[in-house]
């Protein structure tokens, strides 16, 4: 059984399915770093995951493309980041109690516009879904193929938009504001910036890349919208945000790593064949995602300014 | 443009509008996709009244849903004063229920006036335990309780479907993943016969008063309100913070754990793995709308349990889905706290100032 | 007086801004010209930060305009309200507290929104070019590379100045620029000052230190209660003229009976506190504090005061050696028990350590003594015992606020400092730790807090006084040491220091050297 256990990591499957799961994770912890490097915690991401999913998969089932369904994604999520920036930033709340909100409030929206547009439905309706790629040469290496062979171009969305946002935040004027407005807002304002919009802006397109995780699991993933098909995946991600101390590149690492645990724990479930109870191989993401956050927390480099309302001239 | 006045005093006549109108809010806001849906606004906000309070029967319906949420409402409040952000309460919940089951389906006999206390001391350690380990997690490790709850939750109902499957399982249920009813004089009795309000409302209440008394007139309260407010300066003037925040944990939990124990014991007799339909959450919600104040917590928890019950009258009715429920309850969490800006700051309309 | 020939480069005319029945700025005009440096004077409240912060487009004035030259030289009157706008027209200012980012590095933090937004990458070479060209005109040199965090205070306020200098400033404004130097660091910024200002710049200088005015600045403006009481040259001003055209009152000369120590109460043998890496640490540190005395701890802030203070106040142990205070051995963290021994702990910063703001008056007043048997009974808060003595202490310690049960949160600054010294000093402590007592007070505030200390000592109580402020520490310490990079100096009688030498000192000189 030892041998079989180890025999896993060899098999492309689970590599394949390593990166399928890591996908909507890398997308919402790129989502939850943006938003925490403007010093806004954003713990509507969960309902963000679910309203991303849920309009980007309708979008899709009532005649618009895939891609056009993956902008409703961000577009909704988009909209919820606007109003948790709006009542977080301006209006100062409580960061912790604001986001709470908006996961309920996004995933009510969710759920009950799904009621809406099918009321009795039995098995839920499906869609389209990306197809897998069809790459020429690389398709045809030896167990690299077969892996990539898995995925489809929206994960290649997700591995693109970590060399973004790492180059967006590195190297240009904008990431710079970013950065600063999350260390010292007075920084920013004093330079003629505005840390209202900056932290706007950032949340919006946080929460954004926030839904596109929930859609990659309705428009890829799976090809239906499923109720609590999210099932603590955002919560998953803040907590993978503070293992990846804030940087894009150890995001990508936190969120395979993730990725690859469960995608592990899945198969070993299959070779202890049932003597193991298996909730137990359910929990070990979650009991995974604690024990990240409490190895690094002591050494986190949390942003200065994070869960720090500004108010304009008060010094 | 807007200018907002730090008050000195907020008068407590203003804090209990903000809390009503940010309920009605939270309704008038619902219109707009209840409209969108098609159903008849005016007709379905009626039937929810109606299903909420109309007789006697509907009364006693929402009174008995109040009664978890007077207790994860209560385990939110004490926590969030102390700035412990236990969002757990859900896990925290079935643990006390767990705890009802082990102690209450047969392990022990004895007694009504014995088994019943000793399963609601049961629950409340069990509760509070759980939380324990996150409050020790974060004073320990800086590890943010936030996230450590919330991923507990999931652990929890995973280990709540694995006893339920396993040891706690009921032969007699027939394949039905649930546990052993609890023995008779482990049970809380019924307030009225015929009717589904048990002893826990009674017992939700009185936790509500003693808690109302500890914040506000005990040294160990003070402490509490001190830390929560300030750390830092609470650290300094010397007062213990580390275990103010470990009796914010054990209080918190422990309500949350009698929650379960109350739903268990009071209402349904056993447990099974969908015995909270997110009271846990829920209570987060009532707390805020009572403005993290124990007294405020019981009305503003049969406001939200009047809610679910009228809406799911009204779903019934007329087939829009309950999950309308759940948008108003969002949204008066929502509505309150963009109101609690009102009894913290004057709102001054001022001539143009500094954009 | 014969006309001045430099071209006007700012004029405030009628500035008035009232906040409800106040009235912050009462019809101010204000003229600077190209290459004058001009102080602004006042106490805390006299309206400085708001004039200053309407020329900085955070307050958009009631009444009045400002006109600022433009690259030609033509007055135009500046947009109000707009931090971009005044920015634009060349308004610079540095505040007492950076606005930096400690994450990025002073390169950084200078070119941070002088790019647009929306541009692929960060333009490095010609911002580069021009900022070796500053350093070498304005003498700022300092590390452009490093995150801000690792950079001393000194070296932060000079990424200030030069970020002010990149955007092309005409004007700049310092706002208390020398609070967090050395006199020798003071200096060279005045030297800075000057230099900038013979090549064209006007400077307005806000300050308290009238020494620094009068040596510094050509004209002198200052405010009280809001409106400008004062317009004149530096020349033929005194100290004392300027201090009562603050205060609008002679200033009685502060006198001090002599001190008249006892025995020792807070004994310090080699003591180390915090790990050798930290930059506030103290190591090996020896002092003594005697009843009835009161010793002034002096010193640049970070350089081991505040570990100092920490060890005090319990919130640190010593690492190493031995610390008796007020006869307690102590070797661990322990607030409470500091505070059972007779400690009195004045914190440096109120808001943060000293009182709670959204608990009351009364609340705050026992809040270190809320266990204590006459505040409660049985677990039990005693609600009305505890109110009466607050509003005794209120009373007494002068504390202007609605009552006890209102928020300390609405106090002003000097009413909060009166709430911290009505808790500690009303218990008789043995040792009184006053940490920046003063930081922030009016003239009025500050004289209370003095007199109050001083009566403490005459009581028969140790204080320690640790302070930045040299002119406090002189006058109101028997014996002074000085604290550099974690060492501290031996205390020196007071009497017959010279105030150079504690300057020196505090730059790392040895008191041999520097004496």
């Amino acid at each position: 059984m030892l041998w079989s256990a180890l025999d896993i990591l060899t098999q492309a499957n689970f590599w394949a399915a390593t990166i399928r799961i890591a996908t909507p994770l890398i997308f919402g912890v790129l989502g939850a770093l943006l938003c925490e490097r403007a010093g806004v915690l954003n713990l509507g991401i969960e309902g963000i995951f679910v309203a991303g999913a849920m309009s980007g998969w309708l979008a899709v089932y009532l005649g618009l493309p895939l891609w056009g369904g993956v902008l409703v994604a961000a577009g909704t999520g988009a909209l919820f980041g606007l109003l948790h920036g709006i009542l977080t930033v301006p209006l100062g709340l409580s960061q912790h109690v604001t986001g709470i909100g908006v996961t309920l409030l996004a995933t009510s929206v969710a759920y009950f516009g799904y009621r809406v547009a099918f009321p009795n439905v039995a098995t839920p309706p499906r869609i389209e879904a990306f197809p897998p790629l069809d790459l020429p040469v690389l398709g045809d290496l030896p167990f690299i193929g077969p892996i990539l062979a898995q995925q489809t171009a929206f994960t290649v969305l997700a591995f693109a938009c970590v060399g973004i946002l790492a180059l967006i935040l590195a190297r240009t004027p904008l990431g710079l504001a970013l950065r600063a407005v999350g260390d010292n807002p007075e920084a920013v304002e004093a330079q003629g910036l505005s840390v209202v919009g900056l932290r706007i802006g950032a949340v919006m397109a946080g929460s954004a890349l926030m839904a596109l995780g929930g859609a990659f699991l309705t428009l890829s993933a799976f090809n239906a919208f499923y109720f609590g098909m999210i099932n603590g995946r955002g919560w998953v991600c803040i907590a993978l945000t503070v293992f990846a101390s804030w940087r894009p590149g150890k995001a990508l690492l936190g969120a395979l790593l993730f990725g690859a645990l469960d995608a592990y724990q899945l198969r070993l479930q299959t070779i202890t064949g049932g003597a193991v109870p298996s909730q137990i191989f359910l929990m070990l993401p979650y009991v995974f995602s604690i024990a990240a956050l409490v190895l690094v927390a002591r050494r986190a480099d949390y942003p200065r300014a994070l869960m720090k309302p500004y108010f304009k001239g008060q010094r | 443009m807007i200018r907002f006045i730090p008050r000195e005093r907020t008068p407590v006549w203003l804090t209990v509008a903000v809390s009503v109108g940010a309920g009605l809010a939270a309704l008038l806001l619902t219109a707009i996709p209840l409209a969108l849906s098609g159903a008849p606004v005016l007709g379905a906000f009626v039937l929810m009244a109606k299903g909420a309070l109309g007789d006697g029967f509907a009364l006693a319906e929402t009174l008995t849903r109040a009664t978890p949420l007077i207790f994860t409402g209560l385990a939110a409040a004490v926590a969030f004063r102390a700035k412990l952000w236990n969002i757990g309460a859900e896990g925290q919940l079935y643990a006390g229920a767990l705890a009802t089951v082990a102690l209450g389906a047969g392990l022990i006999e004895a007694p009504a006036y014995v088994l019943v206390p000793l399963v609601l001391i049961g629950a409340a350690l069990a509760g509070a335990a759980l939380l324990l380990v996150p409050v020790l997690f974060k004073t320990r490790f800086g590890a943010d309780e936030v996230v450590v709850t919330l991923l507990m939750n999931f652990i929890v109902l995973l280990f709540v479907q694995m006893m339920l499957e396993g040891p706690m399982k009921d032969e007699m249920a027939m394949g039905w993943p649930q546990s052993a009813p609890v023995l008779d004089e482990a049970t809380l009795p019924k307030l009225i016969t015929g009717l589904r309000l048990h002893w826990g409302l009674v017992i939700a209440v009185i936790s509500a008063l003693l808690l109302h008394v500890f914040i506000t007139r005990t040294v160990w309260g003070f402490r509490i309100r001190a830390v929560g407010e300030n750390a830092r300066a609470a650290r300094y003037a010397g007062l213990p913070v580390g275990k103010a925040m470990a009796l914010v944990g054990l209080l918190s939990g422990g309500l949350a754990g009698l929650a379960g124990a109350s739903e268990v014991a009071g209402l349904k007799g056993y447990l099974t793995a969908d015995l909270s339909p997110g009271f846990g959450y829920a209570g987060i919600v009532v707390a805020t709308l009572a403005n993290l104040s124990p007294l405020g917590v019981i009305p503003s928890a049969i406001f939200v349990a009047g809610v679910f019950v009228g809406a799911d009258s009204m779903s019934r009715a007329i087939g829009v889905s309950n999950y309308l429920a759940d948008l108003v309850v969002a949204l008066a969490l929502l509505s309150v706290l963009v109101g609690g800006l009102l009894t913290r700051f004057r709102i001054v309309l001022v001539r143009r100032e500094a954009v | 007086m014969h006309p001045d020939p430099r071209p006007l480069v700012l004029s405030l005319s009628g500035i008035t801004k009232r906040f409800g029945p106040l009235t912050a700025n009462d019809h101010i005009d204000l003229d600077v010209r190209a290459g004058e440096i001009v102080a602004l004077l006042g106490e805390n409240g006299a309206g400085k930060t708001t004039l200053m912060s309407i020329l900085f487009g955070h307050y958009v004035a009631d009444e009045g305009v400002v006109h600022i030259a433009g690259p030609d030289g033509q007055l135009s009157a500046l947009p109000g309200g707009s931090a971009e706008a005044a920015l634009a027209a060349g308004i610079g200012m540095v505040h007492q507290h950076f606005a930096l980012a400690e994450n990025l590095t002073g390169f950084e933090n200078i070119v941070l929104g002088t790019q647009s937004l929306w541009t692929l990458g960060l333009r490095r070479g010609a911002a580069r070019a021009k900022l070796e060209r500053l350093i070498t005109e304005s003498g700022l040199a300092t590390d452009l590379d490093v995150p801000v965090a690792r950079l001393s205070v000194g070296e932060q306020q000079r990424i200030e100045i030069l970020k002010a200098l990149y955007r092309d400033v005409r004007v700049l404004i310092l706002d208390e620029p020398t609070a967090v130097l050395t006199p020798q660091e003071a200096d060279g910024l005045a030297a800075t000052v000057r230099t900038l200002a013979a090549k064209g710049l006007a400077v307005i200088f806000i300050s308290h230190k009238l020494h620094e005015v009068l040596a510094l600045c050509e004209r002198v403006v200052v405010l009280r209660g809001g409106a400008k009481v004062a317009d004149q040259p530096t020349l033929g001003a005194s100290r004392a003229s300027l201090a009562e055209l603050m205060v609008g009152r002679p200033i009685p000369a502060r006198e001090r009976p002599p001190a008249n120590p006892g025995a020792p109460v807070l004994v310090l043998r080699g003591v180390s506190v915090g790990a050798p890496d930290q930059r506030d640490r103290l190591q090996g540190a020896d002092l003594e504090v005697r009843a009835g005395e009161i010793v002034g701890i002096a010193g640049v802030s970070g350089n081991g005061q505040g570990a100092l203070a920490q060890l005090v106040a319990g919130l640190a142990s010593p690492r190493a050696g031995e610390a008796l205070i007020a006869g307690l051995r102590a070797s661990r963290a322990d607030p409470a028990g500091r505070i059972a021994a007779g400690i009195g702990r004045i914190p440096e910063d109120r808001h943060r350590d000293g009182t709670i703001g959204a608990l009351t008056v009364a609340e705050n007043y026992v809040l270190e003594t809320i266990a204590a048997p006459e505040n409660q009974r049985a677990g039990l808060i005693r609600r009305d015992d505890i109110r009466r003595r607050a509003a005794r202490a209120i009373a007494d310690y002068d504390v202007r606020c609605p009552g006890p049960d209102a928020a300390v949160r609405a106090l002003s600054g000097g009413n909060m400092q009166k709430v911290v010294l009505a808790r500690v000093l009303e218990r008789a402590p043995r040792l009184v730790l006053a940490h920046q007592p003063t930081r922030g007070l009016d003239i009025g505030a500050t004289t209370d807090v003095h007199r109050r200390l001083i009566a403490a000592r005459d009581r028969g109580a140790a204080v320690l006084l640790i302070s930045e402020d040299l002119d406090e520490l002189f006058a109101l310490s028997d014996r002074i040491a000085v604290v550099h990079a974690g060492h501290l100096s031996a205390a020196m009688d007071t009497a017959g220091l010279d105030i150079r030498t504690v300057g020196l000192m505090m730059a790392g000189h040895a008191a041999e050297e520097a004496a």
